[in-house]
């Protein structure tokens, strides 16, 4: 306990500077700005911003990136609940009810509920994070190549799970973006591999050009699809402060959210989206009269916002302790993480505590900023909805190639970045998402490199892996996992699930 | 002739049998090496043929199971996105950034639904001076605003 204090005190001790409070205060803003507008996702935001943090050392830029995300968030809450448009897609569960609140001229409790929601799961995700790394991290130093390899076998597979859709498809997702992080130089050789004669392929491809393609130009693309205006609610908001009976009803919701949210973030493929579904689900079944939900039920909204922004804190444990991106949003931190010469693992904690404690220390200011700067801050967002879409989106793309070009100053990772638009929306045409393709990409280099590792040590015995008791279970878990799901009872209950929450 | 049933299937298969199959090929030109002592082709030819598997697999099960046809592709804006992010990526150092921006607006922009012209266009100057203000003078990104040859 004393040890968990003093990390604290170290984390806001380097958090509390004027300049990292303002880039704490710039990410979260600029995060909800961009989580307001719909059909851009916090990947293609981060995307989006990361070059903006190129020149910064490297706790700012990743308490700016943090902000960025969670900010994110709660930008797209806001949306969900007045326009009935989620921001994001952790925010589909929250306009359910939210938007019925709103249409019942209860659109300030909603937002209130939401952002107290947040703020306080926020709370205890971060205390969370804080309590349960170092012994995460002191485990985590023992693990051998072998180990790591497996890990990242289970983590691929439990992102497969938790997916939308087919599993074969996910599971080919995940080659192709393991495929994809094989463009470049082979470290250990120092051979060219897939890079075409093109000098620019052999540092290997950009994870922000393929990320910016599929999940930023692909939205645009799908969004102009439909020609439907949307509906704002135009009617001023007020009523900001929730009434006695409404704090009540929402208490207990915002608890077990956080709690099922906090859980399920650090889960490898869990995250944000997943919470919100299932803390949604939980409500509804335990409430005593379910069919108010999806009619302005406040627990509808309290439950999904806590438990996605507990997850959203939760899902950074895996990140920061093992080094492994539990979901597409971690990945791009790990992509900012070893752009700034960090490589993400248990050794971050140890060899740069003032980064680490002083990234979770953020995490809870911004957390705070996000409750009293928002709330008074609604009316803006508002008016920002009714840009129509027709300016925005120009405007998104511009962002989008500027943070892209300036990359490496290099107009060939617009073209790529072109390229993985196409290939992107062509996938999700094809019922393929493209969230394990990226977890593939990033944690491809990092699995060839324990692989080749842990033969090396074995002698080119593949029983390594098995014979090593820790790496045998991960292995155990991917594999029950995988038959699990292929099972076909449990395959019809996973699409009836995600069908109910589309 | 066998009959396409799931369309979305037998595509998304082919995509992935190609790529496979193609990252195969390529591939098959690096040093293998030997398990313990892996070359730089032993990880690629372990994905590429896992990959062009599944890609067959998934590519069969277009014959086996019966699903949605593929919805129409957005030609308009697939085609406008795409072209006015290339368009940028040629002009960005030629032209400086400014001039980049407002053909990127008004290129993007005649891909939406309606496309005012004078709207576009103005947009596009609007965001060109935002992005020169905030992105070269205050982040200090070494992009040129102007044209090269009115620098010089």
């Amino acid at each position: 306990m004393m040890e968990l204090l003093n990390n604290l005190a170290i984390g806001f001790g380097a958090a509390l500077t004027v300049s990292n409070l303002m880039y704490c205060l710039v990410g979260v803003l600029l995060g909800t700005l961009i989580g307001v507008l719909p059909g851009i996702g916090p990947v293609a935001t981060i995307a989006m911003l990361l070059p903006a943090t190129f020149n910064l050392p490297p706790l700012p830029a990743l308490i700016m990136l943090a902000g960025i995300y969670y900010g994110a968030q709660y930008g797209g809450s806001t949306t969900a609940i007045l326009v009935n448009l989620p921001g994001e897609s952790s925010s589909v569960v929250t306009a359910l009810d939210g938007y019925q609140m709103a249409r019942k001229g209860k659109a300030g409790t909603a937002l209130a509920i939401a952002a107290l929601g947040s703020f306080f799961a926020g709370c205890v995700a971060t205390f969370l994070l804080a309590a349960a790394a170092p012994p995460m991290a002191k485990i985590a130093l023992q693990f051998g190549a072998a180990e790591y390899f497996s890990l990242m076998v289970l983590g691929l597979i439990a992102a497969v799970v938790l997916a939308h859709g087919s599993v074969i498809k996910a599971v080919a997702m995940i080659l192709l973006g393991l495929v994809l992080g094989l463009v470049g130089t082979d470290v250990n050789s120092g051979m060219a591999r897939y890079s075409f004669g093109v000098p620019e392929l052999i540092d290997g491809l950009n994870f922000v050009c393929i990320a910016m393609g599929m999940f930023g130009f692909a939205e645009v693309i799908k969004n102009l699809e439909n020609t439907g205006e949307r509906e704002v609610f135009t009617k001023e908001v007020h009523n900001l402060i929730p009434s006695k009976e409404d704090l009540k009803a929402a208490a207990p919701a915002i608890l077990r959210g956080t709690v099922l949210g906090s859980f399920l973030g650090i889960l490898p493929g869990g995250g944000a989206v997943l919470a919100a579904f299932s803390a949604y689900t939980l409500e509804k079944k335990i409430a005593k009269d379910p069919s108010t939900f999806g009619k302005g039920d406040i627990r509808g909204v309290a439950a999904p916002e806590a438990a996605n922004n507990a997850a959203a804190q939760t899902s950074f444990i895996p990140l920061l302790t093992l080094g492994i991106p539990p979901n597409p949003v971690m990945a791009m931190m790990v992509g900012a993480m070893i752009i700034q010469g960090i490589q993400p693992g248990p050794q971050v904690m140890t060899e740069r505590p003032e980064l680490f404690w002083g990234m979770i220390a953020s995490m809870w200011i911004g957390n705070l900023m996000l409750v009293v700067l928002n709330l008074p801050l609604i009316g803006m967002w508002i008016k920002l909805l009714r840009v129509p879409y027709r300016l925005l989106y120009p405007a998104i793309l511009v962002f989008c190639c500027i943070g892209v070009y300036s990359l490496s100053n290099n107009p060939v990772d617009v073209y790529l970045t072109a390229f993985f638009g196409l290939l992107g929306y062509a996938l999700v045409k094809l019922d393929c998402e493209p969230a394990p393709l990226l977890l593939g990409f990033i944690l491809g280099p990092l699995m060839e490199e324990n692989l080749r590792r842990a033969m090396l040590l074995s002698r080119g015995d593949p029983m390594t892996f098995l014979n090593r008791p820790l790496s045998a279970t991960l292995l155990g878990i991917s594999m029950l996992l995988l038959l699990i799901i292929l099972a076909p009872s449990v395959r019809k209950k996973r699409e009836e699930a995600f069908q109910e929450a589309d | 002739m066998i009959k396409i049933r799931n369309p979305r299937d037998f595509w998304a298969g082919v995509i992935f049998l190609v790529i496979g199959v193609g990252a195969a090929v390529v591939g098959s030109d690096y040093p293998m090496g030997t398990g313990g002592r892996m070359g730089a082709g032993y990880f690629p030819m372990v994905l590429s043929v896992l990959l062009s598997i599944l890609g067959f697999a998934i590519m069969a099960s277009g014959f086996a199971t019966d699903g949605p046809p593929v919805d129409k592709f957005a030609l308009r804006p697939l085609f406008f996105v795409l072209l006015g992010v290339v368009i940028f990526g040629i002009l960005a150092k030629v032209l400086g950034l400014a001039i980049s921006i407002v053909a990127l607006v008004m290129v993007t922009a005649y891909g939406g639904h309606e496309f005012r012209w004078k709207e576009a266009l103005m947009a596009g100057i609007v965001l060109a001076i935002f992005c020169v203000v905030v992105f070269i003078y205050g982040l200090k990104l070494p992009f040129p605003a102007w044209p090269a040859f009115l620098s010089a």
